[in-house]
């Protein structure tokens, strides 16, 4: 039975499920020291002294720093060129939150406690707190080396846009949009944290990281120490998101105090710590015009969007934009598309990479067009998209975005059918038709998003732009003596289950049992080096090296089993733990024989050698492959309040073949969550002065199980050519098309109840909705 | 007797076992759960009582163990998410269910929802999903979607021994 | 995370707690199950020197029948009160109500004295309290005195409590026939009400009240809505005059403006609901 497809249970759960999982936070060496950080309350403003005397005095205290102290060290890894951060604070802080000093203590509580005495004395700038105020004329400089706020973009080409301009002048229709994509905060469970312990044979730091060799490599270039003495360990990590692959000072600065102080030093967030020192996500102004026909063909596209970066810019965040502008397309035929960004420094957290990391801004807005292509033309919105679908016989798609963008499957018109089937589409619209007729019932209105995302990254070249070692993953099969297999990974999962999804794929590939297969990940010292988890890769490209180094052993294993079964090895077959002539099936000899003679050079021909069943290699990929989807919608808005309830909400997913289906549905679940999260609850908020004011778990409102709907599946297959599984990643579809399909959902109510309005912005409070309401004076009854 | 003290001697009885320990008044029952007591299933994942996953059972029902002080706690029972199993690692039917049905991704939040759940199957056996969805309304998890977590919620109704042969 | 260091004092009894009081304070703060005081402490936004833990007051939970009253102990839990036979026999508007507070771990550890001591103008259960007409039992070192809820919230988180007195009961009346509703309105199922009101309508019967949660720095009955329908007046009518009176805060979730319309909204759904 081939596990590759099945509904296998985890791995990881035993553990989990028993209190056993073992988070940095759970980690406690012998004398290890706590670190608390001196955070800044202003957003931007010059730093006139620290005073740490006091600090260091407080019993239990062994050390207190500021950059002072630390002159010595570089400035941090992936930042930007010409905008170096410093390791804490230097001269100036430009984020409310930005660390200005480090508390060493015996324990936190006295590591707290001591972060209260340090004095820092500032001496207030004008804040420029949103991208408005950071771009208008005058602005205050966030960095003034710089000379402006906005140091980079990209895009149009030129000649691109003046042919896009003769495709609008001509065209019978345009209509433009503003849209905002709000900031959000990833919020995994688990904040950010680390332990390092810097000692005469090394350093270790176990760090609630996505992609250890990755930060193993920037320790090496920071510190200026040899690799081999550098061992990164992410133990279970508490989800991820984009979040935990930036470079925060923490990881180098407890590296450092460990060193200093010659024992392990320990630093974990607090939830307040994490809303305003990880990264944040989105954050970014599309000002978008379509042009069309009566027949709601789209002819052309301009889209520029801004994209806030924060005080202190992560390379990541200046590359969001990019994958912005490339998928601007969505999943239609627009001929002429001019897309250009550029980044917009501002005096708050620094922005990165969020689940979907500038894929979900750009089927927000595509997505968001189509709709006001069908409002405009009058032509229902599932058919202006069937009108301008890419069809399935187009695949390999160059997007008319970027000669690098080229879509490698997808069949967005039977996802959209499959959708349609799964609603009941047509009976579905009567009902809503009738339902809003009845002006004692609340307004209901249906949502569609037909979205694409690239994902499976990527081929050479796409992520060492962002500062990794390569684009490739590793991956290494090595059969045990007992013919149980260890599989090592460069991929580090925070739940995606890939101990279980590798086992099934090699256990296919082998014929090995799957509980006889164990994956390791997450620690550079038992790991070849690895690249690490992000952009939906682990299956498409880790996946695909499994794959590929499990079937290199198999063929090798062959060649031992043939000699001990005195058989050709092309007459082979593998399966259940052993190896057979095919036709014979009584002339076999288990993996486990051929697994132990693999070990004895007496047992096995001279030129195959001890120790043969192995293969490692670097799997690289030609192309990021394109999972796509349509997602539906249906909402009630409470003619009165304004207040929004999702009553439907149905995820009809493409991502090539599955390799788990519970595990791929519970992706898609996670990732959706947190797109209607973002559709209706959540919005990191600062005050003109760079204060945030949605800075705990109180105020920015991650939703729970009481205020999220029923998530229903379905599932198209079209099966990738990218690599030899057909699989194209799963992990950030959810996010990428789940918010289009609630804001549609809504605006279309809303229209539907008279409100004469393109857009609604997210999050899609009770509020703003009351308020269009109000404005079309169309709100009912009561309470006026 | 009124004299304020920072050091008090408390004892709790956790998952089954007295425990005497000395702490400072302002240790958090989460605290000295994980840093005393080495019980480092039960997590952290808030500083404003919002997310849950620091849920144990304290007298039977599910609070937040970030939000009570240990010597709050002195005298009482508490059990935490290692006490669920039995000894030989054997789930029980809540932790069953949410191996079953995919309940749990990175797992951080998933000992607080294994203790709510377990609260609220001794309230309710058989709650419907909203009456599931309303018990968690104090338990956040970023990676599920909650979707999954209804539906081991509902095997554990349903299967109320477990993977054992029905009785 | 960690609170400040404090020094703890545990009290068997009022006595003992009115004894601590009086001998620390305004350094002290009662602890009772601690769900408005810790997460303050956690953030570093209250130090309070020492900490009177009357968590062990055993004499302090109960919900007794007193003729046409009901007597609740002021350490009786939020889900003690959810629970109540005789609160769902007597006093439904303070069972639904309390449902509502919060999530079910916070429920399990919070008080109707702590809640009612905080005096929070977002909170629920001060707003049933003056709906019902309750009447609370303050003890001190003077002995005990009787309040009524109108003189009970005196301004933004400042309550009749003295620094050396202890809410030690509160007494509602049986509701009888009278109608009753609780309306909150909030974003996530776990969040303090954006509006939220508690009505009762006695009819001549039995109380008739109407509290306010989160449309004024502290807790507020409407007073105009009320005397409509003490009047008679219709749920709109009723509805109308929700607001008057009130001053409500604008903030993230909501401004004044939305804040009113809610008020006027919810009160006029609360009369239609406590008039089936």
């Amino acid at each position: 039975m081939s596990l590759v497809g099945a509904r296998v249970l985890r791995k990881e759960d035993p553990n989990l499920l028993t209190g056993r999982g073992r988070f940095v936070d759970d980690l406690a060496p012998a004398g290890c020291l706590h670190m608390q950080f001196v955070r800044s309350l202003e957003a931007h403003a010059r730093i006139v002294s620290v005073d740490t005397s006091e600090a260091e005095a407080v019993d239990g205290v062994l050390a207190v720093f500021s950059i002072r102290d630390l002159a010595d060290l570089p400035t941090l890894p992936s930042s930007p060129e010409g905008m170096g951060r410093p390791i804490l604070a230097k001269d100036k802080v430009v984020f409310a939150g930005e660390p200005v000093a480090v508390v060493v203590a015996e324990d936190r509580a006295t590591a707290e406690d001591a972060t209260e005495r340090v004095v820092v004395d500032y001496a207030p700038l004008p804040v420029a707190a949103s991208i408005e105020v950071a771009l208008a004329e005058g602005a205050p400089l966030v960095k003034e080396e710089l000379g402006t706020n906005s140091p980079f973009g990209m895009g149009p080409d030129a000649a691109v846009a003046a042919e896009t301009d003769a495709v609008f002048a001509a065209a019978p229709h345009s209509r433009s949009l503003h849209l905002v994509n709000q900031r959000c905060v990833p919020t995994p469970i688990e904040a950010q944290g680390c332990v390092a312990d810097w000692g005469p044979d090394g350093l270790t730091v176990w760090a609630t990281f996505q992609a250890p060799h990755h930060l193993r490599n920037k320790l090496v270039d920071f510190f200026g120490i040899p690799a081999h003495s550098v061992r990164v360990i992410a133990p279970d990590v508490g989800g991820g998101f984009g979040s935990k692959i930036v470079f925060s000072p923490e990881y180098f600065l407890a590296a450092e105090a460990s060193r200093r102080l010659g024992r392990p030093v320990k630093f974990m967030q607090s939830r307040s710590d994490a809303m305003v020192l990880t990264t944040h996500g989105r954050d970014q102004i599309h000002d978008v015009d379509v042009a069309f026909d009566d027949e709601a063909h789209v002819l052309a596209l301009r889209l520029r969007v801004i994209q806030n970066v924060g005080g202190h810019p992560d390379a990541t965040a200046m590359g969001l934009g990019v994958l912005t502008t490339w998928m601007a397309s969505g999943c239609y035929r627009i001929p002429s598309i001019a897309a250009g960004f550029q980044v917009c420094l501002t005096n708050t957290t620094p922005v990165a990479a969020y689940r979907g990391a500038g894929r979900p801004e750009a089927a927000y807005m595509i997505e968001r067009v189509m709709d006001l292509v069908a409002d405009a033309t009058g032509v229902d919105p599932a058919e202006v998209r069937y009108r301008n679908f890419i069809q399935p016989d187009d695949m390999p798609y160059p997007s008319a975005t970027n000669e690098a963008v080229v879509y490698d499957s997808g069949n967005y018109p039977a996802a959209l059918q499959e959708l349609q089937r799964l609603i009941d589409y047509d009976a579905l619209v009567a009902e809503i038709a009738e339902n809003n007729a009845d002006p004692s019932k609340p307004l209901k209105g249906l949502g569609l998003s037909c979205w694409v995302e690239i994902a499976g990254f990527g081929p050479n070249g796409s992520l060492e732009g962002f500062g990794h070692l390569g684009s490739w993953e590793s991956a290494n099969v090595r059969i045990q003596p007992d013919g149980s297999v260890i599989i090592a990974v460069g991929t580090s999962p925070h739940g995606q289950g890939h101990e279980t999804t590798f086992a099934q794929i090699a256990a296919d590939e082998l014929g090995v049992d799957f509980d006889k297969i164990t994956v390791r990940h997450g620690d550079t010292a038992t790991v070849q080096q690895g690249i690490g988890t992000m952009g939906s890769r682990a299956v498409p490209v880790c996946g695909e090296g499994v794959k590929n180094s499990s079937a290199a052993v198999r063929e090798k294993a062959k060649l031992i089993a043939a000699h001990l079964l005195e058989a050709n090895p092309d007459d082979l077959e593998v399966g259940d733990d052993a190896f057979s002539v095919r036709g014979t099936p009584s002339r076999s000899v288990s993996w486990r024989d051929v697994a132990w003679a693999s070990f004895q050079p007496l047992e096995i021909p001279e030129e195959i050698g001890a120790g043969s069943l192995e293969d490692t290699r670097f799997q690289t990929v030609p192309n990021f492959s394109y999972p796509s989807g349509a997602y539906g919608c249906v909402v009630s808005i409470d003619r009165v309040t304004g207040e929004v309830t999702v009553d439907r909400y149905v995820c009809v997913d493409d991502c090539g073949v599955v390799i788990n289906p519970l595990l791929a549905e519970g992706q898609v679940h996670g990732g959706a969550a947190q797109g209607i999260a973002q559709a209706l609850y959540e919005q990191m908020t600062y005050d003109e002065n760079g204060q945030p004011l949605t800075a705990t778990l109180v105020d920015y409102l991650v939703p729970s199980a009481a205020d999220l709907p029923h998530l229903e599946s379905g599932r198209v297959v079209t099966p990738t050519p990218v690599n030899t599984l057909g699989a194209q990643g799963i992990g950030e579809s959810g996010s990428v098309g789940a918010p289009p399909a609630v804001v549609n959902a809504v605006v279309d109510a809303l229209r539907a109840g008279g409100a004469d309005i393109d857009h609604i912005d997210m999050p899609v409070t009770p509020e703003k909705v009351w308020s269009v309401l109000r404005e079309h004076g169309i709100i009912a009854g009561g309470g006026s | 007797m009124s004299t304020a003290q920072t050091m008090v001697n408390v004892t709790i009885n956790v998952n089954g076992s007295d425990r005497n320990e000395v702490v400072a008044a302002r240790t958090l029952l989460v605290h000295l759960l994980r840093e005393k007591l080495r019980l480092t299933g039960t997590h952290i994942g808030c500083d404003t009582s919002n997310c849950g996953a620091c849920t144990v059972l304290l007298d039977g029902h599910a609070v937040k163990s970030c939000t009570v002080l240990a010597v709050q706690a002195d005298g009482c029972a508490v059990r935490t998410v290692e006490s669920l199993a039995a000894p030989d690692g054997t789930l029980d039917a809540v932790q069953e269910g949410f191996r079953q049905e995919h309940g749990l991704q990175c797992g951080y939040c998933t000992p607080g929802m294994l203790m709510a759940v377990t609260s609220l199957l001794t309230d309710n056996s058989t709650p419907s999903d909203h009456e599931i969805r309303e018990a968690l309304e104090g338990n956040l998890c970023r990676c599920t979607g909650y979707e999954m977590i209804v539906r081991s919620v509902r095997w554990a109704v349903d299967h109320p021994n477990g993977l054992e042969a029905p009785a | 995370m960690i609170p400040a260091s404090f020094g703890y004092v545990r009290a068997g009894s009022v006595d003992e707690a009115l004894a601590a009081l009086a001998e620390h304070g305004d350094e002290a703060k009662l602890l009772a199950g601690g769900h408005s005081l810790l997460p303050l402490m956690k953030l570093r936004l209250a130090r309070p020197e020492v900490l009177v833990d009357i968590g062990r007051v055993a004499d302090l939970r109960y919900v007794r029948e007193d003729g046409d009253a009901v007597r609740i102990g002021a350490l009786t839990t939020i889900r003690q009160l959810e629970f109540d036979e005789t609160l769902a026999a007597h006093v439904p508007l303070l069972r639904a109500s309390a449902h509502a507070v919060g999530d079910p771990q916070v429920r399990a550890r919070g008080t109707i004295g702590g809640s009612l001591s905080h005096g929070d103008g977002a909170s629920d259960l001060p707003a049933v309290a003056l709906a019902l007409g309750a009447r609370l039992v303050i003890r001190g070192p003077s002995g005990t005195r009787e309040v009524d809820i109108d003189d009970f919230f005196l301004g933004f988180l400042e309550t009749a409590v003295g620094e050396d007195e202890m809410l030690t009961e509160i007494v509602v009346p049986k509701c009888g026939d009278a109608g009753w509703s609780f309306q909150k309105f909030n974003r996530r199922a776990q969040d303090w009400a954006i509006v939220g009101v508690a009505l009762v309508h006695g009819n001549g019967s039995g109380p008739t009240g109407v509290g306010l949660v989160n449309m004024s720095s502290r807790p507020l009955r409407a007073a105009a809505a009320e005397e409509a329908l003490r009047n008679g007046a219709s749920a709109t009518e009723v509805g109308a005059l929700a607001a008057e009176g009130t001053e409500a805060p604008s903030d993230l979730n909501a401004r004044a403006e939305y804040r009113e319309y809610l008020a006027r909204v919810l009160v006029e759904r609360a009369v239609a609901e406590a008039t089936i």
